[in-house]
């Protein structure tokens, strides 16, 4: 069994998926760089979702 | 054991595409234009913001301007086929299929205006989220092919980006905000014209209303003129606000002095002599237009890295 040097269509797709990979990998990156400077910041975590939080309510608001 | 050579003599359909192909539909010179300005409007916000955050914003908004270049490739592969200029881009050399500039364009768009909203706040990525609907619907599918004021209403869609950088930053629009927009919507329209005037085959091959084949060369010629002088009270304008300071006033005078020469000899040359130095003067006034916009951000820039040492600012 003889092993053939790639094709050029090969090499083109292996370059499209690594660039695909490492473009992924980068926004996991972001997404979690984002994640830990949002949360260590104490910025608001939560949002409405139809259950009343009175964590959410600002201070001195509310009725 | 398939053979990929057989599959490419059978098949006569569009080659397949490298991951730089794809990147090319995103329009990378102009993203780079975006990221700049973008990051001028963040970094002279007058609050300080994360890297981390800043560095994302920047990233979604550059992300949003290739989203809208991808949408705008799809939409226009015919005239990009028939021009020059941009006969190489990848769907009309038959690199990537138009249904995939829609799709990337599309997907990008949604990832890019979401992830803005996370990353900074609601109102930044309702303007990117505009700013996308406004490139590619009003400006590539309306007003392109109908009024020989594309350059100048589409505009608007290249100078959104310092005004979402200051909002990333600060939550809010204001006056410096708006100059920074003003600026690059009036810079706009001459340094478009004054490509269309050397770029003349180009533009009337494609049936594109420029103002060059729609009114005629001179008046195009006058119109470098006005735009560049009305252009002028706004440069100035922005270096007087809280972003600007002696140094943008001293680059505002110069490069505005400059760039209103540059558009007073184009507006007194004609079609004979421009041909005879093959546009020398419009080509040079194209190419500082370029220089004119980032000297001036970069002197906003400079205004803000100079105010903790007591100098920038006014």
């Amino acid at each position: 069994m003889s092993f053939h040097p790639p094709h050029e269509i090969h090499k083109r797709r292996f370059g499209r998926n690594l660039g695909l990979a490492l473009t992924l990998v980068g926004f996991v990156a972001v997404v979690f760089a984002l994640t830990v400077v949002k949360v260590t910041r104490g910025d608001p975590m939560q949002g409405y979702d139809h259950v009343l939080r009175p964590e959410l309510i600002p201070e001195g608001g509310g009725s | 054991m398939s053979d990929i050579g057989a599959f490419e003599r059978t098949v006569d359909g569009p080659r397949e595409a490298g991951f730089g192909d794809y990147v090319a539909l995103l329009k990378p010179r102009v993203m780079s234009l975006v990221v700049f300005t973008a990051l001028v409007g963040l970094l002279v916000a007058p609050v300080s913001v994360h890297p981390v955050i800043a560095v994302a914003s920047i990233l979604f908004i550059a992300l949003g301007a290739g989203a809208s270049g991808a949408l705008n490739m799809w939409w226009d592969a015919d005239i990009d086929a028939v021009m020059k200029r941009t006969s190489g881009r990848p769907v009309p050399a038959g690199k990537v299929e138009r249904g995939e500039a829609l799709a990337l364009g599309l997907a990008l768009s949604g990832i890019s205006v979401v992830m803005l909203a996370l990353a900074a706040n609601l109102l930044a990525a309702a303007l990117l989220a505009f700013t996308i609907f406004f490139y590619a619907v009003v400006y590539s599918m309306w007003l392109k092919r109908s009024t020989p004021q594309n350059i100048v209403i589409g505009g608007a869609a290249g100078a959104f980006p310092p005004m979402i950088g200051w909002v990333a930053a600060t939550g809010s629009v204001s006056v410096e905000a708006v100059l920074m927009f003003a600026l690059i919507f009036m810079w706009t329209p001459p340094h478009f014209w004054a490509l269309a005037l050397f770029m003349k085959e180009d533009y009337h091959k494609a049936g594109v209303p420029m103002l060059t084949v729609t009114h005629g060369r001179r008046s195009t010629r006058l119109h470098i003129l006005v735009y560049t002088l009305l252009l002028v009270p706004v440069a100035v304008g922005a270096a007087l606000t809280s972003i600007g300071g002696p140094l943008s006033l001293a680059v505002a005078v110069a490069l505005n002095g400059w760039f209103v020469t540059g558009a007073w000899q184009i507006w007194k040359r004609d079609e004979t002599v421009a041909e005879a130095d093959r546009y020398a003067v419009e080509k040079a006034v194209f190419r500082f237009s370029l220089l004119y916009l980032f000297l001036h951000f970069g002197a906003f820039l400079a205004e803000a890295a100079l105010k903790p040492l007591g100098l920038g600012g006014w």
